[in-house]
């Protein structure tokens, strides 16, 4: 077994030093009773594995090989070739967490720079090494948020924020005793800021709302920061469209407290929606709260600057059933990725990918207005991502036109029964326009492209 | 090494009576255990502890040890220049290394703590047992 | 220092590192005008249709840099840091082992890089059987049921167990208030039972190490949901008496949950489905391989014998008779989520590519590491002191006792160990043992390896003895020294502000 270093000599040699005649010796502790091989197929090579795991891949439409346009809160954004090779470098790829900062300051000031990135677009003071995706930074946020509201019990939710984050909330506090408030959307596809003012009590911890919201909407962050401090509670800015942070007003600068959300879309690949990167950015006067791990700047005992890990009696390993998480891993290898991507791009290729989105995503959105029978039924001002209505139910329309190697959106009855006809279609810097051509040219003629794409599981 | 004067908890706090105000610290064996201080939380003036209660906690790089106030009464001072400079704690824990200060509800709780000679003891058999 | 100190010291140093290097933030490689990007211009009309209120200016302070600076900064910073590519890290109880690359190359196929998790179902078969299959592998591997690949790392898979069982326990009208966990548990099991709403109750180990039957009856009444056990435990020893303790938990209607972290110690060789385990976490980035990149990404899927099927994450990945899988959404005794879509996929594809490889043939990995601990416990005995002497497997646990007359401790023995070209082990854990010195080298250590490692120790317990100072004032060869982490806590710096 080419991972296994160890010759039948070196085998002798050990089991003599350690004073037994077999490896089977040192299992003796395991009861007979429990022993059992398991029933799997021989080993496969190298080769057999890349077969096998390719013919696996071969069956995934994917963004490189379909017109593409699918977000609801997984983004198909430039990764720049460098951002990914460097992952390669062993001494990024098989590093453990820095708890040993002396043999760790790449990872330390890495993090220590996506730690800045972060605080430098949501406009707040501190930020955390990451966490693993929007859904679960939601729910630390909130928790976060409970602990500064000690006593507190209810948390004010926008029913913008995206459905699975709203779900793996409710999954959460369903254990600890906390309740969740959801507050519609209007009409318009903006939380309605009377109810949601309205919703929010002296019981009430947090007040969350998402902007760009799930249906695309951008929300001002602004109503929730109103509705939080009127009664004391903390204002919770969720965002699932990281780039959005490049042209939209700073959470930060609006009255948040707490930002937090999903950086997958600042320089880590979709991987179907794992690993990505989460994040959490608040306050300084808040930072003694913040879960998960964290940089801090020092210096070495002859004075150089050094980073290390820090705050870390707030964290697990230490403060076991008080600690402000159960939290133990960060999303290392994302962080890093989104450090060098963000790096690269900068204060103007960020905004400058922010814009072409924006402005594809208006375009596609004009073209399909067109279309008869079509509709965009929200006449708010949208970033990147928005809501069309089509003139039949939407599911079956999408799976007839990924035949045509079109993935053109994802549909809203997933999550809204009654939302049949609808889906959301994003668009971001890597739709050309012959792509969003073929997209409007697709819908025109009722779901048919003008090439089948062969896909080896559709007939 | 542990001054005659204070009374001692299991949990490694002491109290030193002055008339009816008890000033409240962490003995000498708690710093060393926890390491160099960071952080000190602790309560507000006019907060009320029963004995046992936890009144803070006191932070190292390595541990987090909650606060437990060996006496009742309420909160008249709070030591912030050891909030400001934790690692007065280390260095001077019965001195200037003060937490809190508070004045006694009742005076017979002092009677059930453990003199410097029964915590020394005591101290040497948590030792013993590592 | 003295002399001879320095004078050591500093031909250690001539041999690794020149002086050490300075890497400038990101931020501070800035300058006005420098591009590291290229976009395609624009082909649609320019258009910003969003009210001037609510956009932003520019993002003073971020970077403006070029793409050869930026390869040179990453490359400079990835060489201060160890890695497992270059040398042993045997910390225990997080599996270091080798990171096969065909796992990256595999992983980085645009069928799973660039695929979406929201695709139709009818274009996304391979994904939702390659997560199908590797769900069957584990519950084979495991002996339960079923698995959800659903937890982002193994934190997350505990809560995801601990929620299950609680669920499982509220349908039967009580679902109860206490876990029990043994002192000498990972910080994480007791985290998670409090985020599941449970109070914990720490368990005495006995003099052996393991669990004590009495105590264990003696706590474990109806209040009690669970027990979490690792196994083995942290010590790397085997609760030999697994089928008794199963027993008396079963007996008062709790549950065992078992913390898979060690399970590189026995994966392929007994069944945890086979000793009353009722639902385990795996850490996907310990036992299957998948890299730790500095601290993350992991997975952390959780098994579950069939009375916890009901309550699984949703959504299960499911096969209908026809071959084609999809997504089942229709669990109304799920748990709910616990994040969003289906897991770490990414972490999925290795671990199929690492298990794959090794087939019927896994139990060679329990074999190698448990081979390689015990090699490396008989190597350090006598010179280390050894507080449990119970038979150990994958990982083993000496202390600083013989050396603290020294004034060494635990941490400096972990410090002066990077001078030798190795990462410590793990420091002062579990705290059971004070000056721990947990070690786990994994099956992907070869003889040479061990033994420098063993070399290694014994030559710093005899610095320990002869010249303790270097070991104190140690590290002294690494790109920086010995960190000021009290420095650290008592002024957060955490971020770099524009204009310092």
């Amino acid at each position: 077994m080419k991972f296994l270093p160890t010759s039948d000599a070196d085998r002798s040699e050990m089991l003599r030093a350690i004073g037994v005649s077999s490896v089977e010796d040192l299992f003796a502790s395991i009861p007979s009773e429990v022993r059992q091989p398991p029933n799997l197929p021989p080993p496969l090579s190298e080769i057999e594995v890349r077969r096998l795991l390719g013919s696996l891949a071969a069956r995934n439409a994917n963004a490189r090989e379909s017109a593409f346009f699918l977000g609801a809160g997984i983004y198909n954004h430039y990764v720049s070739a460098i951002a990914d090779q460097m992952l390669y470098r062993a001494e990024w790829l098989t590093s453990y967490t820095p708890y040993q900062p002396e043999v760790s300051q790449g990872t330390l000031q890495s993090i220590f720079e996506f730690q800045t990135h972060i605080c430098l677009l949501t406009g707040l003071d501190v930020a955390n090494a990451s966490l693993y995706e929007g859904a679960s930074a939601v729910v630390e946020a909130l928790l976060m948020a409970s602990r500064l509201c000690r006593g507190r019990t209810r948390a004010v939710l926008s029913a913008g924020i995206h459905p699975e984050y709203r779900e793996t909330v409710r999954t959460y506090f369903s254990s600890l005793g906390f309740t969740s408030v959801e507050v519609p959307v209007g009409m318009d596809g903006r939380t309605d800021e009377k109810a949601l003012a309205a919703a929010v009590d002296d019981d009430t911890f947090a007040v969350a709302i998402q902007s760009p919201n799930f249906y695309g909407v951008v929300e001002d962050w602004q109503i929730g920061s109103r509705a939080a401090h009127g009664k004391g509670a903390l204002s919770v800015a969720v965002v699932a469209e990281a780039v959005s942070m490049a042209l939209l007003a700073p959470p930060g600068d609006r009255g948040a407290d707490i930002a937090c959300g999903e950086a997958q879309s600042l320089g880590v690949p979709m991987h179907l929606g794992g690993p990505v990167l989460g994040f959490l950015a608040c306050r300084a006067e808040h930072e003694r709260q913040i879960p998960g791990r964290l940089v801090g700047q020092t210096r070495d005992a002859e004075g150089r600057r050094a980073f290390c890990l820090t705050l870390s009696t707030r964290e697990q390993h230490i403060r076991r059933e008080r600690a402000t998480s159960n939290i133990c891993t960060n999303q290392g290898l994302m962080a890093l990725t989104s450090n060098i991507h963000c790096s690269l791009l900068g204060k103007r290729g960020l905004r400058e990918v922010a814009l072409q989105s924006h402005a594809k995503a208006e375009h596609l959105k004009a073209e399909i207005a067109k279309i008869p029978g079509w509709r965009i039924p929200l006449s708010t001002p949208t970033f990147n991502e928005f809501v069309v209505e089509a003139p039949e139910p939407a599911a079956p329309l999408l799976s007839r036109l990924a035949r045509w190697g079109i993935l053109a959106g994802v549909p809203l009855s997933r999550w809204e029964p009654d939302s049949g006809n609808r889906f959301l279609v994003a668009a971001t810097e890597m739709n050309t326009r012959e792509e969003m051509d073929r997209l409007v040219g697709a819908l025109k003629a009722g779901g048919r492209g003008d090439h089948e794409v062969p896909h080896p599981d559709l007939s | 090494m542990n001054p005659e004067d204070l009374h001692y908890t299991p949990s490694h706090e002491w109290v030193r009576i002055d008339g009816d105000v008890g000033a409240i610290g962490i003995t000498d064996y708690a710093q060393k255990e926890l390491g160099e201080i960071v952080y000190l939380e602790l309560p507000e003036v006019g907060h009320v502890f029963n004995a046992g209660d936890e009144f803070g906690t006191v932070e190292s790089v390595k541990a987090v040890s909650e606060l437990f106030t060996p006496v009742s009464g309420e909160v008249v001072e709070v030591n912030k220049g050891a909030v400001a400079e934790p690692g007065i704690v280390n260095d001077d824990p019965f001195g200037d290394g003060w937490l809190i200060k508070m004045t006694l509800t009742t005076d017979e709780e002092v009677g059930k703590l453990m003199t410097a000679e029964q915590y020394a003891s005591y101290v040497q058999q948590e030792e013993k047992e590592r | 220092m003295s002399v001879e100190i320095e004078e050591k010291a500093a031909a250690i140093r001539d041999r690794r590192h020149p002086e050490p290097r300075h890497e400038p933030l990101v931020f501070e490689l800035s300058g006005v005008g420098k591009v590291g990007y290229s976009l395609p211009p624009l082909d649609v009309p320019e258009t910003v249709a969003i009210a001037p209120a609510l956009l932003r200016a520019e993002i003073a302070g971020e970077t403006e840099i070029s793409e050869v600076e930026v390869a040179r900064h990453f490359t400079r910073l990835s060489k201060l840091n160890f890695s497992i590519d270059e040398a042993l890290y045997p910390l225990g109880s997080c599996t270091m082992k080798h990171n096969p690359r065909v796992n990256e190359e595999v992983a980085r196929l645009p069928g799973f890089a660039a695929a979406h998790p929201l695709a139709p179902e009818e274009v996304s078969q391979g994904a939702l059987e390659l997560a199908w299959r590797l769900e069957k592998i584990l519950a084979e591997l495991t002996g339960l049921a079923r698995v959800t690949l659903q937890p982002a790392a193994g934190a997350q898979g505990e809560l995801a167990g601990i929620l299950m069982v609680r669920a499982a326990l509220a349908k039967e009208g009580n679902p109860r208030t206490t876990v029990l966990i043994p002192d000498s548990a990972h910080g994480t099991n007791p985290a998670s039972a409090h985020f599941a709403g449970y109070k914990v109750r720490e368990l005495k180990s006995n003099a052996r190490g393991t669990l004590d039957l009495h105590v264990l009856e003696e706590a474990m009444t109806e209040n009690v949901a669970a027990l979490m056990l690792t196994v083995p435990n942290t010590l790397g020893i085997f609760e030999n008496q697994i089928l008794e303790i199963a027993r008396i938990v079963h007996a008062k209607g709790g549950y065992l949950y078992c913390d898979g972290a060690n399970f590189n110690s026995f994966v392929g060789i007994a069944k945890p489905g086979a000793m009353g385990i009722d639902v385990m976490h795996m850490n996907l980035h310990k036992t299957f391989s998948t890299p730790h990149g500095g601290g993350g990404p992991g997975a952390g899927p959780a098994a579950v014998a069939e009375r916890l099927v009901p309550f699984l994450p949703r959504p299960t990945i499911e096969r209908r008779a026809e071959g084609t899988f999809f997504l089942d959404h229709d669990r109304p005794e799920s748990i709910g989520r616990l994040r969003t879509f289906l897991g770490n996929f990414g972490m999925f594809v290795r671990a199929l590519a690492y298990i794959s490889s090794y087939g019927n043939r896994i139990g060679e990995v329990a074999r190698g590491a448990v081979l390689n601990a015990n090699y490396i416990r008989a190597g350090l005995a006598g010179v280390y002191h050894l507080k449990y002497d119970a038979p150990t497997m994958h990982e083993v646990v000496f202390s600083d006792k013989n050396q603290t007359a020294s004034g060494v401790h635990a941490m400096d023995i972990g410090k002066r160990l990077m001078d030798y070209g190795f990462h410590p082990p793990t420091i002062s854990f579990p705290l059971i043992v004070h000056g721990a010195l947990m070690i786990e080298p994994t099956e992907t250590e070869s003889k040479p390896g061990l033994d420098a490692f063993v070399a290694a120790m014994r030559e710093i317990a005899r610095e320990c003895e002869e010249e303790p100072q270097i070991v104190k004032t140690a590290p002294h060869t690494t790109p920086v020294r010995r960190v000021d982490e009290v420095g650290a806590a008592r002024n957060l710096v955490l971020r770099w502000k524009p204009g310092s």
